[in-house]
């Protein structure tokens, strides 16, 4: 069988949702680790929710809220958008369950920058943007680049909220993970050998990296 | 020159709760500020900079006012001109040493390209601590006095109308102390800058104080004038 549609999907599916969490996963998390409430809190609990979750259960969310009589599928209906059994579903599904791993990372690296780096550059003249460019995003890249590679890895392995709302077909939606189900339902075990190595060769060099790029700890703090 | 600074504000925290009510003036060229730690020295310089805001009070500086509470008026960090020394330097770890120097004289949202033209104001102070040796090393490469004088280099650069400066020589060794000593009170001198020295350390504000404020629990316990 094919091993070259299903995977190419995949990481089509994955390198989307990896772009998409790195713009939202970042903003959030810069957000997050300025607003010290305690409602912050809770939105980082809401928001860390598809890490445990049952993907199939993100899944049906995602078919309630976004299928032809969901809230806001009625609404993209209009405009003749149904992301039902397409890659893009797949790609919302992918960039869901992703999306911890980038937040989580984000906030932490961003909360690792010294205060009295930014507090230098806002000192120095530099408006909130310049100092988020110039010095919080910069310090915080390791960090945040590390989760993305997880999330990448998480993204590509993507299975059950996948198959929810963006189903098995053969070429259109058909993912890795999803392929292998299928190779193995049909009793391909080439097929799905083939696969699952290729699968697992790159979510351990995707962990590897991400390793490598673990944020160091240092900068001392002091106050008064 | 003069600065004329009346501070409150009640930090509360889970250990302690701490209420900082400072109010002093001067018209010397090189205040000091002296007292132990936790005493309220950094809260002051801080509220001054615009990183803390105050609960009342007002502060001005050079006749222009950066705080008022009673218009109500806070001047964002940004606009206040002061330059500020922290105490651990606060270089950015990720820039070399002239792209720190150049850091505040470069406006918008990319740093100082690493191996670009040095803006004029930037050149003139690496120059000025002769750091163009270490033009290229990033702060980790450097010594404790060499990162004092990046720091003040690249606070300087940006034309303050007063320097701030959050126990300067605490990271030093002793030998080096004294030397910076003297290199602060001569480039104070050469500018004709105003700056005002927070430390705990007596022989710092023998040193550089002609107008010290003894600082204890929050308030001014005391001020020396030392006539010229």
């Amino acid at each position: 069988m094919d091993i070259w549609a299903p995977l190419l999907l995949s990481l089509k599916v994955a390198l989307w949702a990896t772009g998409l969490n790195l713009l939202l996963g970042t903003a959030v998390a810069y957000g997050l680790s300025r607003w010290r409430t305690p409602m912050a809190e809770l939105v980082d609990s809401l928001l860390t929710l598809p890490l445990v979750l049952p993907p199939t259960v993100l899944g049906y969310y995602l078919l309630v809220v976004l299928g032809r009589h969901g809230v806001l599928g009625a609404w993209l209906e209009r405009w003749n958008i149904n992301p039902v059994f397409t890659w893009q579903g797949a790609v919302i599904a992918s960039t869901l369950v992703a999306f911890p791993m980038i937040q989580k990372a984000a906030r932490a690296a961003f909360e690792d920058v010294d205060p009295h780096l930014e507090g230098a550059a806002r000192v120095l003249g530099l408006p909130e943007w310049s100092v988020f460019f110039r010095v919080s995003l910069p310090l915080a890249a390791r960090g945040i680049t590390a989760g993305a590679l997880l999330a990448f890895a998480r993204a590509l392995g993507e299975f059950g909220a996948t198959l929810m709302i963006a189903g098995n077909l053969p070429g259109r939606t058909q993912t890795l993970s999803v392929a292998i189900y299928a190779a193995v339902q049909a009793g391909d075990d080439a097929g799905a050998n083939t696969m699952v190595i290729v699968a697992s060769i790159t979510c351990v060099v995707a962990l590897l990296i991400a390793g490598r790029l673990a944020p160091q700890h240092s900068q001392r703090r002091s106050e008064r | 020159m003069s600065v004329d600074i009346a501070i409150h504000r009640i930090m509360n925290d889970a250990q302690r709760r701490f209420e900082l009510d400072v109010a002093f003036r001067s018209d010397r060229r090189r205040i000091v500020l002296y007292g132990p730690s936790g005493a309220g020295k950094s809260l002051t310089l801080r509220a001054i900079a615009g990183l803390l805001k105050p609960d009342r009070g007002h502060i001005v500086v050079n006749g222009r006012s950066l705080f008022d509470a009673a218009r109500p008026l806070n001047l964002p960090t940004q606009y206040r001109k002061v330059g500020y020394l922290f105490q651990d330097y606060a270089l950015f770890p990720h820039l070399t040493v002239a792209q720190n120097v150049a850091f505040g004289v470069q406006r918008g949202m990319f740093n100082p390209r690493r191996h670009g033209d040095m803006p004029a104001p930037a050149l003139r102070w690496l120059q000025a601590f002769e750091l163009e040796p270490i033009a290229g090393n990033y702060p980790a490469q450097i010594s404790g006095g060499q990162k004092q004088r990046v720091a003040l280099a690249r606070a300087l650069a940006a034309e303050p109308d007063i320097l701030l400066l959050d126990e300067p020589f605490s990271a030093l060794d002793p030998a080096l102390k004294s030397r910076m000593r003297n290199e602060l009170t001569m480039v104070q001198a050469q500018l004709d800058l105003q700056m005002l020295v927070i430390t705990h350390d007596p022989a710092d504000a023998e040193a550089l104080g002609q107008h010290v404020f003894e600082i204890h629990e929050g308030r001014v316990r005391s001020e020396s004038n030392v006539s010229a």
